[in-house]
């Protein structure tokens, strides 16, 4: 069998035929799982641990978004699209889970849209600008989705094996999604870092924006301590972390930037909705269609 | 920006060849399969892709048309034309 081009290779009916996204070929990441709570855990806390995972992949998404059509090339426009769409699909998953271990009715559109500032329960280096915006260009993006998917391919790897059904079946999805990310992150790193002095300049200049950020990703929250069987400690997935960090970085001839972390607010920070200003300014545009308009649909 | 431009085939999990499905620009070969995973392969269409730099391939040309094709037009014996296909036989 052959045929002209591509296309009609891969939309050719034949009745089980999977691979075509004209309604046949998903995948249903959660086909089959059990949604029931496990027993012994507190709901108010795996809620709050879901909401923790999504809100780190809503508002990246968020900001990676805002290259749209401002991208370097088209080809890396659609890339940087791409990402942003894997992690606002990882964060419906896990949004819809924890407004149904809380609940209390609020649905995924309820909590991305309708909660305020303070209620976000993501790092702080996913909510700073990196660009386009004047906080950064097109390589302190790559090196906060260098930084972060990094670290969140390791802790997905760990919640693979959750308690929890649902997490681990949407860790298990994100692990696939994750590793591309990182690797598009680490071979833009390579080029930047080893195309022209200008290029260089830039690459360096991003990695010491994002690395006070660095910190706060291995620093436990009490919630997700209190969830030994279902959550991942983040201090536990730093060595890992590093190792691949230092690989790509020693690869590109660069170095760890030396910089200090970014203070805690009285020891609390992204994960207890004590943010930067940059989360505001990111919620604004992202939540006003929604609240001027609760309930529309398009 | 110049990066150069690179031709994108593609297989998918029914076609047995991998098919030209169009082209793109990249810096460097191996950013150029990974712009063609994510220009051409994002609805499932793909199991495996080749990237080539246009530059790397030789055509013919549409003023070559005539001398180049046009003599098979009416090579009739060329073609299994006069055989009689089993019934049984499939895809052929």
């Amino acid at each position: 069998m052959s045929f002209d081009n591509a296309y009609d290779a891969i939309t050719e009916d034949s009745g089980d035929d999977r691979q075509w996204a004209f309604g046949t070929g998903f995948d249903d990441p959660l086909s089959g799982v059990d949604r029931a709570v496990p027993g012994e855990v507190s709901t108010s806390d795996l809620s709050v641990y879901c909401l923790m995972l999504a809100d780190d992949a809503l508002i990246l998404s968020q900001r990676l978004t805002e290259w749209c059509s401002r991208a370097p090339e088209l080809e890396e426009d659609v890339a940087l699209a791409n990402i942003a769409l894997d992690l606002l699909g990882q964060a419906r998953l896990l949004l819809a889970r924890a407004g149904e271990v809380e609940g209390a009715g609020r649905d995924e559109d309820a909590l991305a849209y309708l909660r305020d500032e303070h209620e976000f329960r993501n790092v702080r280096l996913v909510e700073i600008d990196c660009g386009p915006g004047p906080g950064g260009d097109f390589a302190t993006t790559i090196a906060r989705l260098l930084v972060f998917s990094t670290w969140r391919l390791a802790v997905l790897g760990q919640l693979a094996h959750s308690g929890d059904p649902v997490l681990a079946a949407v860790a298990a999805k994100g692990v696939k999604e994750l590793a591309y990310h990182r690797d598009h992150a680490a071979q833009w790193t390579l080029r930047l870092a080893g195309g022209t002095d200008f290029s260089r300049e830039r690459m360096v200049a991003g990695l010491a924006t994002v690395w006070p950020l660095h910190d706060e990703l291995f620093t436990p929250h009490p919630v997700e301590l209190a969830l030994p069987a279902v959550a991942v400690d983040p201090s536990t997935v730093r060595p890992e972390v590093d190792e691949v960090l230092d690989t790509v970085l020693a690869e590109a001839d660069l170095s760890r930037p030396r910089v200090s972390p970014l203070a805690m607010v009285g020891g609390r920070a992204g994960r207890d909705g004590v943010h930067t200003e940059a989360l505001g300014y990111l919620l604004a545009p992202m939540q006003h269609l929604a609240r001027a308009l609760p309930g529309a649909r398009w | 920006m110049s990066w150069p431009l690179y031709e994108v085939f593609v297989r998918g999990k029914r076609g047995l060849n991998h098919v030209h499905v169009g082209s793109l620009h990249a810096p460097d070969d191996e950013m150029a399969l990974r712009n063609a995973r994510d220009l051409y392969t994002r609805r499932n269409e793909g199991v495996s892709i080749w990237v080539v730099r246009a530059s790397a391939i030789t055509a013919s040309s549409p003023d070559e048309k005539d001398p180049f094709f046009a003599p098979a037009g009416d090579k009739v014996y060329r073609h299994p034309t006069f055989y009689s296909i089993p019934e049984d036989v499939p895809h052929l």
